[in-house]
């Protein structure tokens, strides 16, 4: 459309100067479009893929909640009505979701604790660190880069009723082991996440330690607090809105959980002890052929995740935001 | 022609000495200083908060010790005649060493074309995300047009959507009415543009002083050239850091070309290693061997690819990376 008037070069008859400078923005600013129309010729692709495969399935995930939905061929006109908020019903009320739920939350309490408490202090000593500082950093990133499936490998060994972990524990090893105990599946799982995430944690908190500046640390030292106090008193409430971050993520990250139960317990084994809800849309929606069910899953998932996220921007940010 | 090279010329020394100072844009919120300060220690003032006690020393080793042996045991495990699980197993005894678990593992899952896979998928979403990623980044820093600030906004809200909720929409459309499954495009699709990339490249691009653009639109440049031949080669940093940022998204993905592919020749390794651990490892001699011999193949090039470019992935770059 008008796109092509301006293509190319929206000032082309203008005088060449330094001085028509003024001139030129006045011109341009009477342009509907703006003065580089084209700017939304290069846009376009961008916000068709995110309108078209992020924005509208989106919407589409709510619709398929609220209908009877389920899979025809492609192409295949069928009658999907609407059932109101049965789906939710269907999903709060079966006891394999609760326990998922249930599940999650051993998930975050472990998790999420672990990961704030670990990557700050790690990130902390990695800021100040002068020796070996390149490797360290990397060998703390280095199982965020990984694949999951990789390294699930590898924690499978380890864990084993007789791996390595168990060897070394001796008669200390829990029995049943790790990953097939009911009280302990979770646990390890959540472990396990925190190992695997905690180098990307450390890298957000490392960025958050730049902006404290440097003479709250020279004058308390002055002043003779030592360097407890100071961690407690200038480098946590510096690195605050980073802390909020790191928990949000970390939730988000653990409602996202798939592959780890799916892999480590063979499916959120034992006996649902690690279930997870992603785990159980999967089984519901594409093997059970639910779809309307698991997208009501995913639904309430997402709006528990945005309600804990909130409750810990309060506890976590402190009373400034 | 010669103005342009000319305007380009003094910007790109000013652009050098910019990038150390500003950082990346001020979103970032001074991100940049972690990075800039590598190499070269910060100011003497600095030295008495630097000074690290030997616990803090030695709770840094023991977590790199932490971090790292369970990949050397990946290794060392993966040469194993037989699992040797005690804790002399974990150092390398040559009477137990062999290759065969990745000849093993070879036989039941394809290796090379897994990793091909992997390769098309992962460079699939790379292309993607720089080709289009840096023109809706470059309109979004550089140019002026009617509806800029709600692509921005779009790019910012489009990194908080939660992939679980566009799971079963995603899967209905792309598996059932496009019938997408067991292809490239189709495993590539959800991810095809990082918003993250794009911003990034957004960032980098308004580093840029917006007079020189302004140069050559005056001298007759078309945008396309004008990102092609001026932009785009002021911020390769910016291209490395998206490639790599973008490259740990599909590499390891597993969800969704796992719900994909149910065909072995077109599956991402990562895809028919889980399905090996999952259904096949049972049934094999040496089965942990043989996962752990995938394992390291899987792992190698992201391993490989972070340590090289160690630089470029820094707090800086990372910080933006709000993925849900």
């Amino acid at each position: 459309m008008s796109l092509r008037t301006s293509d190319g070069s929206p000032v082309t008859g203008a005088p060449v100067g330094g001085t028509t400078d003024q001139r030129l923005v006045t011109r341009k600013r009477k342009n509907f479009l703006g003065r580089q129309p084209l700017g939304l010729l290069f846009s376009a692709p961008y916000v068709i893929y995110v309108l078209g495969v992020l924005a509208f399935p989106l919407g589409y995930a709510v619709y398929i909640s609220f209908h009877d939905y389920f899979f025809t061929a492609p192409g295949v006109q069928v009658d999907r009505p609407f059932v109101g908020l049965d789906n939710y019903i269907t999903v709060l009320t079966d006891p394999a979701v609760q326990r998922s739920f249930a599940n999650i939350g051993v998930f975050l309490v472990i998790n999420v604790p672990l990961t704030v408490g670990l990557s700050l202090v790690l990130a902390n000593a990695l800021n100040r660190v002068t020796k070996l500082k390149t490797f360290f950093r990397v060998s703390y990133y280095v199982p965020y880069v990984t694949a999951s499936v990789a390294v699930v490998g590898v924690w499978l060994f380890l864990f084993q009723q007789n791996g390595l972990v168990n060897a070394v524990l001796g008669p200390l090893a829990p029995n049943p082991s790790w990953l097939v105990n009911s009280w302990l599946a979770m646990p390890t799982v959540a472990l396990f996440v925190t190992w695997k995430q905690l180098g990307f944690f450390i890298l957000l908190y490392l960025a958050a330690l730049q902006n404290i500046p440097d003479e709250l640390y020279e004058s308390a030292s002055v002043d003779g607090a030592n360097k407890r106090v100071q961690f407690w008193n200038i480098t946590v409430p510096g690195v605050r809105s980073a802390s909020v971050l790191v928990t949000l993520l970390a939730t988000i990250t653990g409602a996202n959980l798939f592959t780890e139960p799916y892999l480590l317990t063979g499916g959120g084994g034992p006996d649902g002890a690690s279930t997870s809800p992603v785990f159980l849309m999967y089984q519901m929606g594409i093997l059970q052929g639910n779809p309307d069910v698991a997208a009501a899953l995913g639904v309430v998932l997402v709006i528990g995740v945005l309600l804990i996220a909130l409750i810990q921007k309060r506890l976590v940010g402190g009373k400034e935001d | 022609m010669s103005t342009l090279n000319k305007a380009a010329a003094p910007n790109d020394k000013n652009h050098g000495s910019n990038s150390a100072g500003r950082g990346p844009g001020r979103l970032l919120g001074g991100r940049r200083t972690e990075g800039s300060g590598k190499g070269s220690e910060p100011a003497s003032g600095v030295e008495k908060r630097r000074n690290l006690g030997a616990g803090g020393f030695v709770l840094l080793a023991v977590g790199a010790f932490v971090f790292l042996f369970p990949f050397y045991y990946m290794f060392i495990g993966s040469l194993q005649t037989s699992p040797d699980t005690s804790v002399a197993g974990a150092f390398p005894n040559p009477a137990n060493i062999t290759g065969e678990n990745y000849s093993n593992i070879n036989n039941s899952i394809n290796l090379l074309q897994g990793l091909v896979n992997s390769g098309i998928f992962t460079g699939g979403v790379i292309f993607f995300t720089v080709v289009f990623g840096l023109l809706v980044g470059y309109a979004l820093a550089q140019m002026q047009f009617r509806g800029k600030g709600l692509v921005f906004g779009m790019m910012l809200l489009v990194q908080m959507i939660p992939f679980q909720l566009l799971l079963i929409p995603l899967y209905v459309m792309i598996v059932r009415d496009y019938g997408l499954a067991d292809t490239y495009l189709g495993m590539i699709l959800p991810f095809a543009i990082n918003s993250t990339a794009v911003f990034v490249f957004r960032q980098y691009f308004m580093q840029l002083p917006s007079t020189l653009f302004e140069a050559a639109r005056i001298d007759g440049a078309s945008e396309l050239r004008i990102l092609w031949q001026i932009a785009i080669p002021l911020v390769k940093p910016a291209i490395v850091t998206a490639i790599l940022l973008t490259f740990i998204g599909p590499w390891n993905e597993f969800l969704w070309p796992f719900l994909v592919t149910k065909d072995q020749s077109i599956q991402p390794l990562a895809v028919s290693l889980a399905n090996y651990i999952s259904n096949i490892a049972a049934t094999a001699s040496n089965p942990f061997g043989a996962i752990l011999a995938g394992a390291c193949v899987l792992a190698a090039p992201a391993v490989a690819l972070f340590i090289f470019f160690q630089r470029q992935f820094i707090s800086t770059n990372i910080g933006s990376s709000v993925k849900g």
